[in-house]
């Protein structure tokens, strides 16, 4: 369970939100929405341990995030605006060297071929589209079983097939017990199995 | 996954980076190179002259080589996200940076105690300090590395932040150019240079220890 107790953050000295509380159990889906610079961003990396916030505090399983930090990023799948991927490595090298269960080569070449990128596997990163780069990123949602996403706008640049692919892989995770935080401006058909809402700004 | 296989996970990760970004990883040791043989032709070519200053220029420039190279250790990280990631692994975020560490080492300040003897030939060294040269700079650049990744940390992301980090960065190098140039000297006038090599040694250890604490711990607060 993840649990948010009267957040605050703010930016360069300015309040972006405060007293954010919620709790996050097994299957839920958390979608934060707002207009641009409402902290949205900001309170994603609050929830990682990423950013400390001005005031409040974060629980994972009753514990405090900062105190049991690798239990918590054990638990947790976190993909920002950033890729988190290297532009100079291939895809197959880039998700080899950031998985942390042990992948082999035939598990991350099927997950690839599920995102659409099965004929892509030799390309330096930089080399392919910003839409198939977040696909490499996303790809990593099959190779690792978190309970926790935490997903920073996971749609942006995206194709409608890629989407829809995006919004199963979510209703099955939250089915199978998993948790997740999601912002996104764009509709998609996952926003059905939202079961909290944070609005800011 | 232990914690030597995620060090050696980060370690392969960063050499094969090293490797496609190799343009990049060879400027310090051409920089390093190109200093050391200016100074004969600035000082002039007397034999006498040159042996006197070489244990200085050859650490000077590898002070500044190493310095030139540190600016890019996190930014090129920092800005696909892949820091991010870093500190949010399950391993112990010291141990990655770590591993960051040695990969630097290994492609930044090793290439440069290689060549040194070459360099050490063109300025008249003696075999003897030639030996003590390769010495130190094999017990001082993984500190030069160490160190550079505290202020690569600390200044990362900030404007004009490569000054910043010279001035940072120098105070804490000074020690282990002393140390290291008197070796070579009393060593090459007959004199034992065992103490200074034991204060390199001491100062390694103890950079060791706390470097990469202190380096993640600098990351988390400049992506804070």
């Amino acid at each position: 369970m993840l649990q948010a107790n009267a957040l605050a953050g703010e930016r360069a000295g300015q309040r972006l939100f405060s007293d954010i509380s919620f709790q996050l159990h097994s299957g839920d889906l958390l979608h934060v929405s707002g207009s641009n610079g409402s902290g949205k961003t900001t309170l994603l990396r609050m929830l990682c341990g990423l950013t400390l916030p001005s005031a409040g505090s974060i629980f994972w399983q009753q514990n405090t995030i900062d105190n049991h930090r690798d239990e918590f990023n054990a638990e947790l799948l976190y993909i920002g605006h950033r890729h988190g991927m290297h532009s100079d490595l291939n895809a197959l090298e880039n998700l080899q060297l950031s998985v942390q269960q042990p992948a082999n080569r035939a598990r991350i070449f099927a997950a690839l071929e599920n995102v659409g990128l099965g004929q892509h596997l030799e390309k330096p990163l930089r080399l392919l589209s910003q839409g198939q780069q977040r696909r490499v990123a996303l790809a990593r949602l099959l190779l690792e079983s978190r309970a926790l996403w935490i997903l920073d706008e996971p749609l942006a640049a995206l194709d409608v097939d890629a989407v829809e692919w995006f919004s199963q892989c979510l209703a099955r995770h939250l089915k199978e017990g998993g948790m997740a935080v999601v912002t996104t401006h764009q509709t998609a058909s996952f926003i059905s199995h939202v079961s909290i809402n944070v609005e800011l700004g | 996954m232990t914690i030597f296989s995620s060090w050696q996970r980060v370690l392969k990760r960063e050499l094969l980076l090293a490797y496609r970004q190799r343009n990049d990883i060879i400027t310090p040791l051409i920089f390093f190179i190109i200093v050391i043989s200016l100074f004969p032709l600035g000082v002039g070519p007397e034999a006498e002259t040159l042996r006197i200053i070489a244990p200085g220029v050859i650490w000077v420039a590898a002070l500044l080589a190493t310095l030139l190279s540190l600016p890019r250790l996190f930014s090129n990280e920092l800005h696909d996200g892949t820091l991010e990631q870093l500190l949010l692994t399950p391993q112990p975020a010291s141990i990655l940076v770590f591993a960051k560490i040695t990969a630097h080492w290994l492609t930044t300040g090793l290439p440069l105690v290689l060549i040194s003897p070459l360099l050490a030939l063109s300025l008249d060294m003696s075999s003897t300090a030639l030996i003590y040269t390769l010495l130190t700079l094999l017990l001082g650049t993984p500190i030069l590395s160490l160190i550079g990744a505290i202020g690569a940390a600390l200044t990362l992301g900030l404007r004009g932040g490569g000054v910043l980090l010279a001035l940072l960065i120098l105070p804490l190098y000074i020690p282990v150019l002393i140390f290291a140039s008197g070796a070579i000297i009393a060593a090459s006038n007959g004199f034992s240079a065992e103490g200074h090599l034991s204060l390199i040694g001491a100062y390694l250890i103890l950079t060791l220890v706390f470097a990469p604490w202190v380096a993640s711990y600098a990351l988390r607060v400049s992506l804070d």
